[in-house]
């Protein structure tokens, strides 16, 4: 299969006094053409500094330590993102790779109308377009993001929109220039539950008419299931699973993916208590050298607590770190 | 917002009533009177109620204030005990010396603390905004008299140079003009420059930590874009408050500095009305300052509106 997007061994650091502190240890990935990659896993996993850092967008004072991304580009020139000079990572961002951000309510900027935000978007990458071909695109693009009354929406601001609104025009001016891939960071967290159905259809939708490729980063496995063809789980800064989504849905095998798909709430299921996951994600700087995992897991055992395990294929393109899998322990 | 605009002009006439009020009651228990600076040794009794009763402050001083204020009410601010000259036009002149330093002081201010401050935000913790930030602090902490002292002492001993003594109007000479205005507006500049610096580096800092500023750079906004257009406008609301306050304390006139100067705007005009105990002058200029420090804070806040679209007024 084509791939739009190669990353290996992605490695993120942060600076704590003047102590380099891992965030992110070794993460490949790869994304293929018209393909919606999900990243799923808890809070302060390293899901949203792997997407910032694909645009070279990381807040000081974390820094990419190592790893490649070859990401090949609409003209089939295939680069490397981390080590692109800046004036060409700005004409990537928006143009080749956009982003859609967890929180439509402060990801525009509250002192522009919506139209002065979409027509500066393309003027980055477009900038000799008239301005009755600006708004054409921007009214077009509003329009297939289901935004009632488009004309009036642009001249808005930002305040005088819902979050639903403000996320879908967030998702237009993202794919407002014919992205290759979009990187879409949560964006259906802090929706509505109604409006988060209608937001990932339309993610769907687009996909496939933009011939665009997808990653979604999310913490909601449902969010998974509804976009995504394959699934990676996060946990404590590197890839614990990995598998396309049925069979990661059908044969989840870490210990920690078992544990997420049981604490999605069930509307049809029986009355049971909400699982949770015992324990919290050890934070960056504190993983053990052995099984990051070790601590919360209720199979632990003699090695997990000394060995850490390699990422390993358990079927066929489904890959685990964990002993309970891995060859050595069944040999 | 024309109503709003309607509604704070004529909030003016209590807040100048009560301050009218004030500054004629407090301008009555400073000890001295006017009559024996005049006189000095010469004084008798005669010749004082002579004056009393030519200056017309023999009289109550309920009838004194009212036949003042009545006066300003039609645009008359009196005359001056002293010199029998007429205030107002003499406050007009001396407000567009004062406006004049205020502006150049303004200019001086703002090319120093605008560049300064927004490198100290994007390069946070380095060695230029260290140094930034111990420069705004000196700018903040110097009083301005011990700053202008200094200067005029350096530029005398190093490089032999005096400014000059005798006030030339713009109009007459710009170029003597600036040369008298070039001192005191870097010594009034530079300690403006000191808090508007510090307060553009927090304020910038506070924004670029927002989620839209990386949603603009994901965009592919080139950096200027996004530090200029983004990122400055939205931290420009506390800026302007506080450039609005300085410049109405400016366009007051600045007492210290003009003296040191000898620049003859309203501040100077202010101190020899009450050394003279020339009430008129006193009264009408502050009366003046009270109204420019008010119309400048309206023209803040009509300013917010334009900046930030969320801000109305009803």
């Amino acid at each position: 299969m084509e791939h739009v997007l190669e990353i290996t061994d992605l490695k993120i650091s942060t600076l704590r006094g003047k102590e380099t502190v891992p965030l992110l240890d070794k993460v490949s990935l790869k994304v293929g053409r018209q393909q919606c990659l999900g990243i799923v896993g808890e809070s302060g996993c390293g899901k949203s500094i792997t997407a910032s850092a694909l645009l070279q967008l990381l807040p000081y004072p974390l820094s990419v330590t190592g790893g490649s991304a070859f990401f090949t580009a609409s003209s089939q020139a295939r680069m490397d993102l981390l080590t692109l000079p800046p004036k060409l990572m700005r004409g990537i961002r928006g143009r080749e790779i956009a982003m859609i951000f967890q929180e439509p309510m402060t990801s525009l900027d509250p002192i522009f109308t919506i139209q002065q935000q979409m027509f500066e978007a393309l003027h980055f990458h477009y900038p000799h377009m008239t301005h009755a071909d600006r708004m054409d695109k921007s009214l077009s693009m509003l329009r297939k993001v289901n935004i009632p009354r488009p004309e009036q929406t642009l001249a808005s601001y930002p305040h005088q929109l819902s979050g639903g609104q403000l996320q879908r025009i967030m998702i237009a001016i993202a794919l407002m220039n014919n992205p290759r891939l979009l990187i879409a960071d949560e964006p259906t967290t802090a929706l509505d539950v109604t409006i988060q159905m209608q937001i990932l259809e339309l993610m769907n939708e687009l996909k496939e008419t933009n011939d665009a490729s997808v990653i979604m980063i999310t913490h909601d496995l449902g969010v998974i299931a509804e976009t995504s063809q394959h699934v990676a789980v996060f946990y404590a800064g590197h890839i614990v699973e990995e598998a396309p989504v049925n069979e990661l849905f059908h044969h989840p095998q870490h210990p920690y993916t078992k544990g997420l798909l049981q604490s999605i709430s069930s509307l049809t299921g029986d009355s049971r208590q909400l699982y949770a996951i015992p324990g919290i994600v050890p934070p960056g700087g504190s993983w053990a050298a052995h099984c990051r995992f070790a601590a919360r897991c209720s199979h632990a055992s003699g090695r997990c607590l000394t060995d850490m395990p390699a990422l390993t294929e358990a079927a066929p393109g489904h890959f685990c770190r964990c002993f309970l899998h891995s060859q050595e322990v069944e040999a | 917002m024309k109503n709003y605009i309607i509604r704070r002009v004529l909030m003016l006439v209590p807040i100048l009533l009560g301050i009218s009020i004030a500054i004629f009651l407090i301008m009555q228990l400073i000890p001295g009177d006017v009559v024996s600076g005049i006189l000095g040794i010469e004084e008798t009794p005669e010749l004082r109620a002579m004056w009393e009763k030519k200056l017309g402050i023999d009289r109550p001083l309920v009838t004194q204030y009212l036949s003042w204020i009545g006066g300003v009410v039609r645009g008359d601010f009196g005359e001056s005990f002293r010199t029998g000259a007429k205030v107002f036009p003499e406050i007009l002149w001396r407000f567009s010396i004062s406006a004049e330093l205020a502006i150049l002081a303004c200019v001086v201010a703002w090319l120093i603390a605008f560049p300064l401050g927004i490198l100290s935000a994007l390069k946070r913790n380095s060695v230029i905004d260290r140094n930034v930030r111990v420069l705004a602090l000196l700018g903040v902490s110097v009083p301005g008299f011990a700053f202008a002292t200094l200067l005029i002492l350096f530029m005398a001993l190093v490089f032999g140079y005096y400014p000059p003594i005798k006030y030339v109007s713009l109009l007459e000479n710009p170029l003597k003009n600036l040369e008298i205005m070039i001192f005191p507006a870097i010594v009034l500049g530079s300690s403006m420059a000191g808090s508007v610096m510090r307060m553009t580096r927090s304020s910038l800092l506070e924004v670029l930590r927002q989620d839209f500023i990386k949603a603009v750079r994901a965009t592919g906004a080139p950096e200027r874009v996004t530090i200029m257009r983004h990122a400055f406008r939205n931290a420009s609301i506390p800026i302007v408050t506080l450039v609005g306050m300085q410049i109405g304390i400016l366009m007051g006139g600045t007492v210290v500095i003009e003296q040191i100067f000898s620049i003859p705007g309203l501040g100077q005009y202010l101190l020899t009305g009450i050394f003279q105990r020339d009430f008129p002058i006193v009264q009408g200029t502050v009366l003046f300052m009270a109204v420019i420090y008010v119309l400048i804070n309206l023209l803040v806040d009509i300013l917010y509106t334009y900046i930030d679209p969320r801000i109305t007024y009803s």
